[in-house]
């Protein structure tokens, strides 16, 4: 048996969760691009490999083999610190998602997440604030008015929504009464009674945080921050190769992160309807264990929870192919004078409703 | 002194010093902003969850985004910033020199009063805790606390009306 570092197997956890954050985010570029063409009625991408499978490897080439370009004048430092910002913070925050329950080998649990705190859901709230970092810190070391333009779009917009959707999860917490994402999505399926996801509870909730969240991924109808009709290509004019590929990449680990999050809190997790009766008749019928019952359910409720996920991002670059670009004004009138009021209501009546004890 | 707490000393130290002498004013944000994450992880070495994730999201993520936000715009650098007056440059000195000493002063005779292992309750810096203490032993500072806020934030709208008669964008 190899001793494993510190944290144990859970370093192996966290290890496939950046793994397969890379590998969504890397069919995530060739999904937009079939998904685009699907939309507009084209074929799309099917030149490399079968039906163009191949196609994001040899993107990842020509991005690395491009050449690399500093802008004069550009902050040499900050220019390639920028990218690495963007990816790292868009990396960090998929460490508290609980991406599946308990698996159990003998008296071992092995919990199919990165780490449980129960600060889970600050910690993503306060990733996300960081993630605007790259874009300012890239557009403004391009030395470039554009980008500088762009990297000043997205920090404004970035506090804008935040607000919006801090408020949003308020809401969330008030029914859950923990911050723990793990707790949360148990409190969301409960063995022999009547349990509803969040979104059941919280529609309006749930419709503040996503526009909240196209907002702070940059992604249309808010990609302000890089639109090419006004900024030639906002923050990111002056980058060339993987540098360019890095803010492209974060973009869609952000998108994998932001939609994991959304299936966590308000689309029940890494539970599926009638899974306790599903263990129960393998229990009962089948006469298997409980404990491998059990670890079957958990590994078909982390495929449930993958499966949503996949929605999310299908409905992502849905939008984007289908909504056309926010003009400046119109998205700051929509963050600071909608949405806001509007998340305070949602706190008023989930107060209300809790007090009342309609929900709980 | 575990060998995290030195690290997390050693970096936070550095960085509060790269804020004061780093030339370009971005450069020092950036260098504040890794002091408030190394700041951070003492708040976590300390089990206080709630304010290391809190630190990070009003520091870290808004006021130091804001922050950026306007050197951005100033463009402060070297050509551009107005030389100050030696006596400024002296007053300056003398101020912060004796807050020094009266801090160093202060913190001479501190005895930490430390903590029993068998009573101490690990939980303390959790949130739930945190609110309890917040809404049972401090409600009418925290309670103020709010009614400040809210204050500002009517003021804010206040200015941010939009003004009557004829618009300039």
């Amino acid at each position: 048996m190899i001793e494993l570092p510190a944290l144990g197997w859970q370093s192996i956890v966290i290890f496939v969760v950046f793994a397969v954050s890379l590998l969504i985010a890397t069919y995530c570029t060739y999904a937009e691009r079939v998904i685009a063409a699907f939309l507009q009625d084209r074929v799309g991408p099917d030149r490399a490999g079968p039906y163009g499978l191949a196609q994001p490897l040899a993107d990842a080439v020509k991005m690395f083999t491009k050449e690399e370009f500093f802008p004069g004048g550009a902050n040499k430092a900050l220019f390639v610190f920028g990218p690495c910002l963007a990816m790292i913070t868009a990396l960090m925050s998929s460490a508290v998602i609980p991406f599946g329950n308990n698996l159990t080998f003998g008296n071992n649990a092995f919990f199919l997440q990165g780490i449980e705190v129960n600060i889970g859901m600050l910690w993503i709230f306060g990733v996300v604030s960081l993630g605007v970092y790259g874009v300012m810190i890239g557009g403004w070391a391009s030395n470039n008015k554009f980008s500088l333009l762009g990297a000043v779009r997205a920090a404004s917009q970035n506090i804008s929504y935040e607000l919006a959707m801090g408020m949003a999860l308020i809401a969330v917490l008030m029914m859950s009464g923990t911050l723990s994402l793990r707790e949360i999505t148990l409190q969301q399926s409960v063995a022999g009674e009547w349990h509803f996801w969040n979104i059941v509870k919280q529609p309006l909730g749930f419709i503040i945080f996503c526009v909240c969240a196209f907002a702070e991924t940059n992604r249309t109808p808010f990609d302000l921050p890089e639109c090419e009709t006004e900024l030639v290509g906002g923050y990111h004019t002056e980058y060339s190769s993987m540098k360019l590929g890095l803010y492209l990449f974060a973009e869609y680990v952000n998108i994998f992160v932001v939609s994991a999050v959304m299936s966590v809190l308000y689309f029940g997790g890494f539970n599926f309807p009638f899974q306790y009766e599903l263990r129960d008749w393998f229990v009962n019928s089948q006469g298997w264990e409980l404990t491998s019952a059990q670890n079957l359910i958990t590994i078909l409720g982390t495929l449930g929870l993958f499966a949503k996920i996949f929605g999310f991002i299908f409905f992502f670059m849905w939008i984007r192919w289908t909504l056309p670009r926010f003009r400046y004004d119109q998205l700051m009138r929509l963050g600071w004078t909608i949405l806001i009021p509007l998340a305070v209501i949602n706190i008023l009546i989930t107060g209300g409703l809790i007090l009342f004890g309609v929900i709980q | 002194m575990s060998p995290l707490f030195l690290f997390l000393s050693f970096v936070a130290l550095i960085s509060a010093l790269g804020v004061v002498f780093a030339k370009n004013p971005v450069h020092s944000v950036l260098f504040l902003i890794l002091t408030f994450f190394s700041l951070s992880g003492h708040y976590l070495l300390l089990n206080a969850q709630f304010l290391a994730a809190v630190n990070i999201i009003v520091y870290a993520g808004a006021i130091m985004v804001l922050f950026l936000f306007v050197i951005m715009f100033l463009n402060l650098n070297v050509d551009t910033e107005p030389h100050k007056p030696a006596l400024a440059k002296i007053a300056a000195a003398v101020a912060g020199g004796s807050l020094l000493l009266i801090m160093v002063a202060a913190m001479r005779d501190v005895h930490p009063a430390g903590y029993d292992a068998a009573t101490f309750n690990s939980q303390i810096g959790m949130v739930d805790q945190l609110g309890l203490v917040l809404y049972r032993q401090y409600l009418l500072p925290f309670e103020l606390a709010s009614v400040l806020f809210l204050v500002a934030m009517v003021g804010a709208v206040m200015l941010g009306k939009r003004e009557v008669g004829e618009r300039h964008f």
